[in-house]
């Protein structure tokens, strides 16, 4: 039995903008109503003496400074984007 | 509002985007106005494989808001991804707080048309700001837009408001007393202009006397009073047109047009509402004690409500006027400690309001970038008191003060400002002052009284102003009446 429809698969694929053809579609559905399945097995578990956690690492309150320090050189920064002018990162136009 | 068949339902989410000297989650210095993309780094750029790590500083005074208005803090709280896709923020998700934000369940208490009004803070969280997006300016490419980074990760406090406001009015009021609050704790600019004090503001209409809430629009990213009140008050308008005349309302995002006082649909983000928030697994939960908490509640300074009542109370100043000094903090403290150095409340504040505000607007000021110091202002009160100046001259020696930064006396001193009282001095000007006014000099002897006030006048001018006043009234009318 699937846990995902194969419209949940196209709305979550719209909106990691990826596009999918109906076999694909069917494809993933299977895939990830498998893998919902799998883990769906920790349902089984009793957790109910198990104190919730949020995070899995034994660590707490890991802070910075607040200290300021050179930033990067922005020719090096502009360097990784596919386009820039001006100082700007260039992109196609954004509707506002 | 002018159809009163409805009530009007208002909350605010305002944001503040705080002073720390570095970023959210990396050592980027914060910055406005500097050159594009000149304070980033591969944490704020969202590079793979970056650690992010949270800015002490901006925790801090995160709690120190969620404490100052009134919330209970999360005792573990925690960071969370929302998820969308957007060319100003790199990450293709924004860090924020959704399951265990910093606080809840708090209120401001604000004067709104003589009363207290009471608006309840759903919750206050800390969040990333995004990037700049600028369009066409940069080249005149009118098929690009520009990026600009160095905001990017920019810590932001978000306060989100129940929809407890009735009106645009009362939104705007509570807004400010918002801003007031965040002034006075030191956390952030509010400075507008730069957006660094920013709000989007939700808005429904019902009809009266029903307890559910009807369809709300949404006005975004608005950064001044005015343009929130004008939208506000514009969209209260076209929302109860539409319900009058049986339509429904479109929950949307509208943007309000200034320059044509009318509200439009945003095309924007489709399907955006769907974010799918799940924990941000590169921060750990922070927790905070209660006795941290009381710390930091014992460490906050006096509030603005609290300031303005005890300044009614303590220095027996009128409402109106308790209001004008306690507008900002950097005000409040200015008069606080001219009050308590002059022990002269009343003339503080007027001096405060008056002349030194004319100054300060004239020259486009604010209270704490004056030189007019409150030792300053408080020695000038006592040169009037102690009959040094007479309130004439001091009113013509604050603007040089203004200018010099030199204190009062000094002043006075240097260009010969003291006021005559020596008795002899004063009668050697007067007699020269009747000898050549005799007509008027006789008008008095007559017993014409009001021709006194002209000889009175022709002394001041002959001292420059300086004689005292009281003693040249009081010689002149014995010598005129032993005549």
């Amino acid at each position: 039995m699937s846990t995902i429809t194969p419209e949940e698969v196209e709305h979550v694929a719209n909106l990691a903008r990826l596009e999918f053809n109906e076999e694909e579609i069917a494809e993933f559905t299977h895939q990830l109503g498998r893998i919902l399945d799998y883990i769906g097995k920790l349902n089984e578990l009793d957790t109910t003496d198990v104190p919730p956690t949020s995070h899995v690492l034994p660590l707490h309150n890991v802070q910075k400074a607040d200290d300021a320090h050179p930033s990067y050189d922005r020719a090096v920064v502009l360097d990784t984007a596919p386009s820039a002018e001006e100082g700007y990162f260039e992109v196609p136009k954004v509707i506002e | 509002m002018s159809n009163s068949n409805y009530e009007t339902v208002i909350g605010l989410e305002i944001h503040a985007e705080l002073n720390t000297r570095s970023k959210l989650f990396c050592n980027c210095e914060v910055a406005f106005g500097t050159d594009a993309n000149t304070r980033t780094c591969p944490i704020c750029l969202g590079m793979p494989g970056v650690l992010p790590v949270l800015n002490e500083r901006a925790f801090e005074f995160a709690l120190r808001a969620a404490v100052a208005l009134n919330c209970e803090i999360s005792p573990a709280c925690s960071f969370d991804r929302k998820n969308y896709f957007y060319p100003d923020l790199p990450k293709g998700y924004q860090i924020s707080q959704k399951y265990a934000p910093l606080g809840r369940n708090g209120y401001v208490d604000f004067e709104f048309e003589g009363e207290t009004h009471r608006t309840r803070v759903h919750q206050i969280h800390l969040e990333e700001d995004a990037g700049k997006l600028v369009h066409a300016d940069v080249t005149g490419n009118v098929n690009r837009s520009y990026v600009d980074l160095n905001r990017a990760c920019v810590p932001l406090l978000e306060i989100v408001s129940e929809p407890d406001l009735r009106s645009p009015d009362e939104a705007i009021a509570y807004w400010r007393a918002v801003k007031e609050i965040i002034e006075y704790i030191d956390i952030s600019d509010c400075n507008m202009e730069e957006g660094s004090f920013r709000c989007d503001a939700n808005i429904s209409l019902r009809p009266i006397g029903s307890n559910e809430f009807g369809t709300r629009t949404e006005l975004k990213n608005k950064n001044s009073f005015q343009h929130v009140l004008a939208a506000l008050n514009y969209e209260e308008k076209r929302q109860a047109r539409i319900l009058d005349e049986g339509g429904e309302i479109h929950q949307e995002t509208l943007l309000f047009d200034l320059d044509t006082g009318r509200t439009s649909p945003m095309r924007s983000k489709e399907e955006a509402h769907d974010y799918r928030y799940f924990p941000e697994p590169d921060l750990v939960r922070t927790n905070v004690s209660p006795d941290r908490i009381e710390k930091i509640r014992t460490a906050l300074p006096e509030l603005p409500a609290a300031r303005r009542e005890r300044f009614v109370t303590e220095f027996q100043i009128p409402e109106y006027v308790a209001e004008f000094l306690t507008a900002t903090r950097q005000m409040a403290d200015y008069f606080d400690e001219t009050a308590r150095l002059s022990n002269d409340p009343k003339a503080s504040s007027n001096w405060i309001m008056g002349d030194l505000s004319g100054l300060l607007n004239s020259a486009g000021l604010q209270i704490q970038d004056t030189e007019v110091t409150p030792i300053h202002l408080s020695e000038l009160i006592g040169l009037i008191k102690e009959g040094t100046i007479s309130g004439k001259i001091a009113k013509s020696v604050l603007p040089e003060v203004f200018e010099t930064g030199k204190s009062p006396r000094q002043m006075v001193e240097e260009k010969g400002l003291a006021q005559i009282s020596d008795s002899s001095a004063i009668e050697t000007v007067i007699d020269q002052v009747i000898a050549e006014n005799s007509g008027s000099a006789q008008d008095v002897r007559d017993g014409k009284k009001k021709a006194i006030g002209f000889l009175v006048g022709q002394v001041m001018r002959a001292t420059k102003g300086k004689a005292n006043p009281q003693m040249v009234n009081q010689i002149l009318r014995q010598k005129l009446e032993s005549s």
